[in-house]
């Protein structure tokens, strides 16, 4: 008797009460939201981790409601967008709302990685958060392929077609992995059928469930800031950091301001301008999948391109699949690479800055080599900015060893 | 902000680089306007008579072109088509892929977003640009799309016309061939630019087909732009005042 009196004194009455007993969703919301104190200096750069997320909740319900009027079937598919761009009602903005989006999730998830890139996010004891990115980032990029692949336009045959390829590198068994990934010997409705299970069910359940991953370990060692000052470090009496601010209401307020910022560019390309001029919508693609015709050249969707242009620039496709896995296995291990201590690009010296600024540079000129008709010139190009690619971890590997910088404050604002 | 700004700028610039054609000879570009319904029934009306006899337009319905252009049930089925279509059906054509593969070589495409796959200037400059070889199994070839299956449907308003070419002989002897007028060997019933208006009516259409909701989506989108523009500002006033205090 006694027991029970003391444990239900101890919560709130009512029905939070009850459910606070059974479920601890009042504390989740202190947890995570009003009493998840992050530093009160985010800028700009920091928009772009609530915007992937917002940007997620779309493709999720875009996606169901597409899936509501499509069929997986090599016949009928390229006809079922048409079908659900001209007699489902409103099709076609649920559509170019998912296409759109696919792009914006690139275009999000590059910045937010490049902030991790200029405050040193990725370094202790964020290593784990990192990690988790990058694998949603290779999620991500399977599940925008296999998206690619299911309006069956000759793009979308041809590119899955090259990718399966890619497959066959693997030493002894890649003939059979080719088959097996793609359920038939050719590119067919077999691959078009698996490809639509993997982008609907399997992919989006491990994007959600890492999602959730890289949003527990960010919080079990609290955010980063563009100064890289451990807040943790000054705590009030009552244990809350004194240079943090809860999350709620501070930054959902804030992110709300940079959801409006990006949803007007956002919508201004879905409403206007929804193919990019055939970036984000390729022109082959309005052509059905025809497997005698070869598009004049074939090429991913924009953001794959840097990665594309490493795997033409090696002559040998083996070698070349091997360089593009490794453009990407390489940022893994990034929080391992950079050995200096000092967090924000802000007390870095130049070296660090002019060596981010180049390969910020070649990645982005790799991506524009990638969207071009291949030739001897910009071929050479890309194969040095390949090397150069590498060359920068290689050499924040020994430079960061003993690097020179400038003085890190104690607490934000002391300057 | 100034960020953003930047980044939008790029992106929208950067798209413009991306075009359609590959080498196809686009001499002229097209002015073409998806807001007049008059042009867009004049389009519709070339499209119904002189192309789809062989080219369908398979995932458009009759029903949904005659709303969008302002035609009665009537005006459309009696006046526009000229099968016995339900008004509700699809573009589709009577004769067979297969038939069609044998007598022109290669079937006539589905043109319903031809629009999007081509480019308005392809069209436009390939309905321009035919002109007589007896070299050709049809007797006719085309600047912009070399060697086209296709013969000159619209030859009896353009006329029949001759290509000069002039020829390069390079170092090694080979000859390359670069095009430099036309000539008119037998009027047609219209004149030049009666011909280019009746084309650019044509490619309107093909604009409008190949996504019927850009209407829609056109007249939608200064409202929804203007609305984000108002709450984003109204946001922005928010996490000001949020964060007023925070130093």
């Amino acid at each position: 008797m006694g027991k029970i009196a003391s444990s239900s004194s101890k919560s709130a009455s009512g029905f939070m009460g009850w459910l606070n007993d059974r479920l601890p969703v009042t504390q989740f919301y202190k947890d995570h939201l009003s009493e998840y104190y992050a530093p009160k200096n985010f800028n700009f750069w920091y928009f772009f981790g609530s915007l992937a997320l917002l940007v997620l909740v779309n493709q999720i319900l875009t996606g169901i409601w597409l899936t509501m009027h499509y069929k997986p079937d090599a016949e009928k598919a390229f006809g079922m967008v048409e079908y659900i761009m001209r007699d489902v009602p409103w099709g076609w903005l649920i559509r170019y709302l998912h296409t759109t989006g696919a792009s914006a999730f690139f275009i999000v998830v590059y910045f937010h990685m490049f902030r991790g890139l200029l405050y040193g996010s990725y370094k202790k004891p964020r290593e784990l958060v990192w990690v988790f990115g990058m694998v949603i980032y290779l999620a991500l990029m399977a599940e925008a392929f296999l998206g690619y692949v299911l309006p069956w336009g000759n793009m979308s045959y041809w590119g899955a077609k090259v990718i399966t390829q890619l497959f066959g590198a693997v030493p002894f068994v890649g003939d059979a992995l080719v088959e097996w990934v793609r359920g038939d010997y050719l590119i067919s409705d077999a691959t078009l059928n698996r490809f639509f299970a993997l982008h609907v069910v399997a992919l989006p359940l491990a994007i959600v469930a890492l999602v959730v991953l890289h949003i527990a370990a960010l919080h079990t060692v609290g955010s980063n800031n563009p100064e890289g000052i451990d807040i943790k470090k000054h705590k009030d009496e009552n244990g809350k950091p004194l240079d943090g601010i809860p999350f709620h209401p501070y930054y959902t307020v804030k992110d709300i301001f940079g959801v409006g910022m990006f949803l007007l560019v956002f919508l201004f390309i879905v409403f206007v301008k929804p193919d990019m001029g055939g970036l984000f919508l390729e022109h082959d693609n309005y052509v059905p999948a025809d497997p005698a015709v070869t598009p004049l050249h074939i090429k991913p969707v924009w953001y794959f391109t840097p990665f594309y242009a490493m795997l033409r620039a090696v002559p040998d496709m083996q070698m070349g699949a091997l360089i593009m896995l490794l453009a990407i296995v390489v940022l893994f291990f990034l929080p391992w690479l950079d050995r200096s201590p000092v967090k924000s690009i802000r007390y870095r010296r130049w070296p660090f800055k002019l060596m981010l600024g180049l390969f910020t540079i070649t990645f982005v000129v790799l991506g524009w080599l990638g969207m071009q008709a291949g030739s001897v010139t910009l071929t050479r190009i890309a194969q040095v900015l390949t090397g150069f690619y590498f060359f920068y971890f290689i050499w924040l590997y020994f430079y960061s060893r003993n690097e020179k910088y400038h003085e890190v404050p104690e607490r934000i604002g002391d300057h | 902000m100034k960020n953003m700004i930047v980044m939008t700028l790029g992106l929208l610039l950067f798209s413009g680089f991306a075009s359609a054609a590959g080498d196809a000879y686009i001499g002229e570009h097209v002015q073409t306007n998806i807001r007049s319904t008059d042009s867009l029934r004049k389009g519709a009306k070339t499209y119904m008579n002189y192309c789809m006899g062989c080219h369908s337009m398979e995932w458009q319905r009759y029903n949904r072109v005659a709303e969008d252009l302002g035609l009665t049930e009537d005006e459309m089925m009696n006046g526009l088509v000229l099968t016995d279509a339900k008004f509700t059906d699809k573009m589709t054509i009577a004769m067979a892929a297969e038939d069609a593969e044998t007598w022109f070589g290669k079937a006539p495409p589905d043109l319903t977003v031809i629009a999007k796959a081509r480019g308005l200037d392809w069209l436009y400059n390939f309905l321009i640009n035919y002109y007589v070889d007896p070299s050709r199994p049809t007797g006719w070839n085309n600047l912009t799309f070399e060697n086209a299956s296709m013969p000159h449907i619209l030859w009896e308003f353009q006329g029949i016309r001759q290509a000069n070419f002039d020829v390069h002989t390079d170092a090694e002897g080979n000859e390359t061939k670069t095009f430099n007028s036309f000539e008119q060997l037998e009027p047609g019933t219209m004149t030049e630019q009666e011909y280019k208006a009746m084309v650019t009516d044509l490619v309107n259409f093909l604009d409008y087909s190949s996504e019927p909701a850009q209407l829609i989506r056109m007249s939608l989108a200064p409202w929804v732009l203007l609305f984000v523009v108002v709450f984003t500002f109204l946001a922005y006033l928010l996490k000001v005042n949020y964060f007023r205090d925070i130093h």
